[in-house]
């Protein structure tokens, strides 16, 4: 969508994050800005080119003078803010939500595709995420193979949404959808038909590039070898909606 | 009265097993039974998985030879793209098939079994173990770590990884071997030749010592079943399917590996997880075959390298006529192709093609059943899937080596049993020899393989109404 013909003013905020003085838009979110000076924060649902949706809590700060932790996702930037990226909480916080995500499905990496490019896989590894304090859930989730490029693994998917978003903000075909509610939750093609019934997919393969897992592959990959590709993404993003 | 005596865990082996003898009212042995006392559910788990997955899933079967499930599972998944393999691919297949031969023989003859024969059966088995032969014969403890490390070295060369590379792929390998590692492999193979040649031929001069064990330990007549190449040559990694009787007769031969299931039935027995195959023509359990080193020696013309043919010729001569019948005797067979196996990588590694950059054929599942067969160092292994049209795994069944010697290991106890154990004065040792000849066949009952020492053994000596008569304990080492 074009914008409106004359923009708003926007003002420069200056605050601090980690003990460091920092400016930014007041329009930009706190990880924008956070990424732009290498500070790190994990995420898995966030992507630059997508819009940010806030679901898997890994970029969880904490917000001097505010009780309750914020989505760095979610956060603009405000007035003399100041803001810690990495404390003893937030790392607990974070190693408990990774390995909530390796309980709830089957994550096994040595088989697993996408071993050893995998940002589920790195994130755990970062976390220290050495064993699993809670038992696993052991329902099997089904695979489907029927699309003849690409594969869904929903036993490997951690629903962040990022094909849904990416297949309805950049490619427009908006084939992934949610489906369900809780542990049956899942993402559908179309109307939750086989991938390769879908009538609205493009078969452009974004989806797969923005996967931060082993959910979604290229057909025809061995162990480790589905090395994805997410450069496209910001400039594909530019181009579709300029700033 | 009659009595049973259970020996549970067998120790020295890969795996969980129990064995039980029955003993009749004069206190002799009347039954013998091996159970396999571990339940691992691969063919069932595997269903619905992607086919490109099963190479990974089903290495997991074993931490000691996952090149071999790597190998039978990928030619499966071969057979379901219906490719056939770059040259250089398939040399570099058959190069960490031999590796892996070399070093999973030396941890049966080297960590498991020289034990028994270089302390003897009656040893304390405080010290009847690896750190005892590492005592008093430190060379050969080194000999046999280094020989397994050798083997090891050259997977992780090849394979990025000493257990479960994930190198080798659908339609060949993922990647192409480099000079540098050639080379390197090439550097390791003398010294490993050197020990192997070392080893027989110490193994050779105690042979006279073990005359009694080699009469007695799984000493029957049955079948042998094996791969040999199109020429009838010893062969690990591909060829076809032969079958010979305890007379030497060849029953089957040249035999597409796919066509398996017109040989072999699976029998099922209530006391053990391990499925009991046999060979269909003859009917269960009249079908007794065995596989492994034993059976491929006893079929293969010939080895097809200097050394081991020499090594070969004098195997043959451990019977009078006809195939080697003594389960003994397959310390000697894996010695034999330890030997061929260093001498062979030589060969192929040194052929010019051995470093082409074409090593994969890529495509998509173009049939809906696959069978991929290749030898093990315990035996035949048979991976069978099949899939749907969206290439989901929809059925599984897997040969496993050590299954194929299960009636034997089975026949072989209770020959073992009958002539040492004597139910009115129990002592270790004669049950030692029990567990030994199970060794034999060096069973790979899972990837687990416990610590020496570690394992603390009881047995129990009951009446028909479980109360105790009689109990031997060996207790934890620390």
């Amino acid at each position: 969508m074009p914008g409106p013909a004359s923009q708003p003013k926007v003002r420069v905020v200056t605050f601090r994050v980690d003990d460091q003085d920092l400016s930014a838009r007041e329009d930009e979110t706190l990880i924008e800005v956070c990424r732009e000076h290498r500070i790190p924060i994990p995420s898995l649902c966030y992507l630059e080119g997508l819009s940010a949706w806030g679901g898997c809590r890994l970029c969880m700060v904490e917000i001097v003078g505010q009780p309750r932790l914020a989505a760095a996702c979610s956060t603009r930037v405000v007035e003399g803010m100041e803001v810690h990226t990495d404390t003893e909480r937030l790392r607990r916080y974070r190693r408990t939500l990774v390995e909530l995500l390796f309980a709830e499905r089957a994550h096994v990496c040595s088989v697993c595709v996408s071993n050893g490019h995998c940002e589920l896989q790195t994130l755990a590894q970062r976390c220290g995420v050495d064993h699993m304090r809670m038992p696993r859930r052991a329902v099997s989730y089904p695979v489907d193979s029927s699309h003849e490029m690409f594969r869904v693994d929903h036993d490997r998917c951690i629903l962040c949404t990022r094909c849904v978003r990416v297949c309805d903000e950049i490619e427009g075909a908006h084939t992934w959808d949610v489906m369900g509610r809780g542990s049956d939750c899942r993402v559908i093609t179309d109307m939750a038909q086989p991938w390769a019934e879908s009538e609205t997919c493009t078969s452009c393969g974004k989806c797969v590039q923005v996967c931060p897992t082993g959910a979604l592959v290229k057909q025809g990959t061995s162990v480790g070898e589905m090395v994805k590709d997410q450069h496209f993404l910001p400039i594909l993003a530019r181009r579709r909606h300029p700033r | 009265m009659s009595r049973t005596i259970t020996i549970e865990p067998v120790t020295r082996i890969e795996g969980h097993a129990r064995i039980s003898l029955q003993l009749d009212d004069q206190g002799e042995v009347a039954d013998a039974r091996f159970h396999l006392t571990q339940f691992r559910g691969f063919e069932k788990f595997c269903e619905g998985r992607p086919y490109r997955e099963m190479p990974a899933l089903t290495a997991r079967t074993c931490g000691i030879c996952p090149v071999s499930h790597l190998l039978a599972s990928n030619k499966a998944c071969d057979h379901l793209l219906s490719v056939s393999i770059p040259p250089a691919a398939e040399r570099l297949r058959r190069v960490m098939n031999l590796a892996q031969l070399a070093q999973s023989h030396a941890l049966s003859f080297f960590h498991l079994s020289s034990p028994d024969l270089l302390l003897g059966w009656d040893a304390d088995p405080a010290s009847r173990n690896i750190f005892g032969v590492m005592r008093q014969h430190p060379e050969l403890a080194r000999d046999g770590i280094r020989l397994r490390q050798i083997g090891q070295q050259i997977i992780e060369t090849l394979g990025g990884k000493k257990i479960h590379p994930t190198w080798v792929v659908p339609g060949g390998v993922s990647e192409p071997l480099g000079a540098e590692q050639r080379d390197a492999i090439l550097g390791l193979l003398p010294e490993g030749l050197e020990i192997a040649k070392r080893t027989y031929d110490l193994y050779k001069g105690l042979l006279p010592r073990f005359r009694d064990e080699a009469t007695r330990f799984g000493n029957f007549p049955t079948l042998f079943l094996s791969l040999v190449s199109p020429e009838g040559r010893l062969e690990h990694y591909d060829g076809l399917l032969r079958v010979k009787d305890a007379e030497g007769r060849i029953l089957e031969d040249q035999v597409p590996p796919h066509e398996y299931p017109r040989l072999i039935g699976e029998a099922v027995e209530d006391f053990s997880y391990m499925k009991f195959p046999y060979y269909k023509p003859h009917g269960y359990p009249q079908g007794i075959y065995r596989v492994g080193p034993l059976a491929r020696l006893n079929n293969a013309d010939a080895c097809g390298t200097p050394y081991a043919d020499v090594a070969l010729a004098e195997f043959r001569m451990l019977q009078e006529s006809g195939p080697v019948s003594s389960s003994f005797h397959y310390h000697y067979a894996r010695l034999v192709e330890i030997i061929y196996a260093l001498e062979m990588m030589e060969r192929l590694l040194r052929h010019p093609e051995i470093l082409d950059t074409r090593v994969r054929a890529r495509a998509r599942s173009n049939r809906d059943e696959g069978i991929g067969v290749a030898e093990a160092p315990r035996g035949t292994l048979m991976h069978h899937y099949r899939i749907d049209e969206t290439g989901l795994i929809t059925w599984v069944d897997l040969v496993i080596a050590t299954g194929h010697n299960n009636l034997a290991m089975n026949q072989s106890i209770r020959q073992v049993a009958a002539a040492y154990v004597d139910g009115n004065s129990l002592n270790e040792g004669m049950l030692n020899r029990v567990e030994a000849v199970i060794r034999c066949y060096d069973p790979c009952l899972s990837c687990a393989s416990h610590a020496v020492g570690q394992m603390p053994l009881v047995i129990e000596l009951r009446d028909q109404r479980e109360r105790l008569l009689d109990r031997l304990e060996r207790t934890c080492q620390s």
